[in-house]
């Protein structure tokens, strides 16, 4: 067994090597720009000092992003939770030929453009879209009720990009389920709601689990939704970044920005392994 | 200046045999020689020949769209099919963005060669940054037509030369949907449209913070280029942002706010306006007093073929590519109208000055608003998102 021990890295070794070159090592270049300052004139200066940190703490205004980020995340997961969890248990149950096509309509949207999909919202909630213009023509109401650049249309747009994550992890946790445990707990005289309840939900928790961290983690680094969909008050802290970096040249604080943002995910990731256990992520691959 | 190495060792050998060398030199020089040659002809000798090779092509960045499509049709390929110098033609959505591109090349600007920058203030900035080269005017004879109003903001910034040529020239005004405001109420209130009352929820505004700042000196009846009381701007701003539906990011996103009717009024590019009224859409333009004026450029960043840069940049300025170009982006070239002849379809441009003189027309400072640029677009983002 000694002998064949470097295989598995040999094989890892591409994978490993992408990682370290595309993910850690521009990691730690963000690391250490966020300690450098930045002249008026855009162009940054190597130092190490803690200037942009205490800028971001300085006051609340850069927290209050960072704290209505991971409300916005929140609401967004407990959404597409909602949302997500029924056409799933539809699927798993569903005895259709066709299931294969059902699944296919889950990921079609992912053939278009996220932009795009996210601008046709415009059309859709806007003043002279698509639901005000019959409202309005039905005579339901006289003026376009204001739909669009707000919260609402931010979340509507991260649902529609993030929904399909949610019902793929909580379906294939489903489909993990041995179906003779159902059965069983009917013939033990449970109701189709207790066996669902006993049975079903707890043995699905981990697709859950695994849906809300990936739709938590996607939700606080994105920021078309915001950029396009939201007012003045919607941004969120990927927007500030995006600021920081392409529009004020400003990379030193927008790096710094960066790493307080994915300083914060690890936290939760951590607690979230500590209380729950990362490995029931993997529970619903398997 | 080519080194004949046969001629050098024959005669170094000549020498050793009439004994003005000892073997021991001779020895040494050509040691010396095979490692010069080795290293001119192998892996050196390639790169110096490469660096001497004529430039077979040139990147170009630009706003895309229809700019891009009429810099192709009566610029870029008129070049290629003379010169037989290939333009790589690349686009940008906002000057931001590809200032971050250039920075972010490898060495910084090394990537690319000539961009069509907006604003003295980008030119200013570059030129901080380090990227900016000297032209030789002299190979660039279309720079006669071109307005001296226009080249002189550049030439006060880098010593009288210049790193790139004025190419056209445009206002941020304001915009205004003629079925709900009336031209007497917008003419009348000019700036302020901007911050009525009655446009509540229906107002836009460009996210960034110049135009914004701007529209507020304007507003509170200040020299955009010398505001004596910043906080009555700022005060302007924040009360102004409780009406505004939506700060947008992009031409396109500003056009389709005001086609689609979901803001009346906004700070605008004239071109774009001039767009959106071809089309048909009920949309005015106002240059209030004092209108934020601009003009374009096409800068030639540090480490380009200058002379195919130069090349390329007389090509730009023949009066028959430039009218062409600026029929398509809808802002007026940077010829001289009393120079050039221009046609009807340019002199109805907004912006466009017939004197050639750009009198009365404020452009901003760079000096005083790059001066500005870390502190107020900092604060204007706190102001944008209503903190």
């Amino acid at each position: 067994m000694q002998k064949s021990s470097w295989r598995p890295w040999a094989l890892l070794a591409p994978s490993l090597t992408a990682v370290f070159l595309l993910l850690l090592v521009p990691l730690c270049f963000i690391v250490v720009y966020s300690f450098w300052l930045r002249a008026p004139t855009g162009a940054d200066i190597a130092a190490f000092q803690l200037g942009n940190y205490k800028k971001f703490a300085a006051d609340f205004f850069y927290p209050s992003i960072l704290l209505r980020t991971i409300r916005v995340a929140f609401e967004t997961v407990v959404l597409c939770l909602l949302m997500g969890y029924i056409p799933a248990y539809f699927f798993y149950r569903s005895k259709t030929r066709h299931k294969s096509v059902l699944l296919l309509l889950i990921m079609i949207p992912f053939w278009i453009s996220f932009i795009i999909r996210t601008l046709s919202w415009i059309n859709i909630l806007g003043d002279t879209g698509l639901i005000n213009h019959v409202l309005v023509r039905v005579g339901i109401i006289s003026e376009p009720l204001n739909m669009l650049y707000n919260e609402g249309a931010v979340l509507m747009g991260l649902i529609q990009y993030l929904l399909p994550f949610m019902i793929l992890n909580v379906y294939v946790s489903l489909e993990g389920i041995d179906k003779s445990l159902l059965e069983a707990a009917r013939s033990l005289g449970c109701t189709e709601w207790q066996a669902f309840r006993e049975v079903t939900l707890p043995l699905s928790l981990p697709g859950v689990s695994a849906g809300c961290l990936l739709v938590f983690v996607l939700t606080s680094g994105t920021y078309l939704p915001p950029m396009i969909l939201g007012g003045p008050r919607n941004e969120m802290i990927a927007n500030l970044i995006f600021k920081r970096v392409i529009g004020t040249l400003d990379w030193p604080f927008g790096s710094a920005i960066s790493v307080v943002l994915l300083t914060l995910l690890i936290i939760i990731i951590y607690t979230y392994n500590r209380y729950l256990g990362i490995n029931q992520i993997f529970k619903s691959l398997q | 200046m080519k080194i004949d190495w046969n001629e050098k060792i024959d005669a170094a050998h000549e020498c050793l045999h009439k004994g003005r060398l000892s073997r021991r030199s001779f020895v040494k020089f050509l040691t010396l020689a095979g490692a010069s040659i080795g290293l001119v002809g192998g892996p050196f000798g390639r790169l110096t020949r490469s660096a001497r090779a004529e430039t077979k092509s040139i990147r170009f960045d630009g706003w895309g769209g229809t700019t891009s499509e009429a810099f192709r049709k009566y610029a870029f390929e008129p070049f290629t099919k003379a010169t037989g110098i290939k333009v790589v033609d690349g686009e940008f959505g906002d000057m931001d963005t590809y200032l971050t591109r250039v920075k972010a090349s490898f060495p910084p600007g090394g990537e690319f060669n000539l961009a069509h920058l907006s604003g003295v203030f980008d030119y200013a900035r570059y030129v901080d940054l380090g990227y900016a080269t000297q032209l030789d005017e002299s190979k660039i004879p279309n720079l006669q037509n071109v307005m001296a109003a226009m080249t002189a903001p550049y030439r006060a910034i880098t010593d009288g030369k210049l790193s790139a040529v004025p190419y056209d020239l445009g206002q941020t005004g304001i915009a205004y949907n003629t079925k709900h405001i009336p031209k007497e109420k917008a003419d009348e209130l000019g700036a302020g449209l901007l911050w009525d009352k009655e446009l509540d929820k229906k107002l836009g505004s460009w996210g960034d913070w110049r135009t914004n700042i701007w529209y507020g000196a304007l507003y509170t009846n200040q020299n955009p280029n010398d505001i004596e009381d910043m906080d009555a701007v700022w005060d302007a701003l924040k009360a102004q942002q409780g009406m505004i539906k939506k700060y947008w990011g992009s031409g396109a996103e500003l056009m389709s706010l005001l086609a689609n009717e979901e803001i009346y009024a906004t700070v605008a590019w004239s071109g774009r306006v001039a767009h959106l009224q071809e089309q048909g859409h009920p949309i005015g333009f106002l240059a209030p007093e004092n209108c934020y004026s601009w003009q374009e450029c096409i800068f030639v960043l540090k480490g380009t073929d200058l002379r195919a840069a130069e090349k390329l940049l007389n090509f730009m300025l023949e009066p028959s590519a430039a009218i062409a170009v600026a029929e398509g982006q809808k802002y007026p070239p940077s010829l001289d109208p009393t120079k050039v002849p221009m046609p009807e379809s340019i002199q109805k441009l907004p912006a466009f000055d017939p004197t050639g003189k750009l009198e009365g027309y404020l452009f901003a400072d760079p000096v005083y608003w790059n001066g500005h640029q870390l502190e107020w677009s900092e604060k204007w983002d706190r102001v944008k998102s209503g903190a």
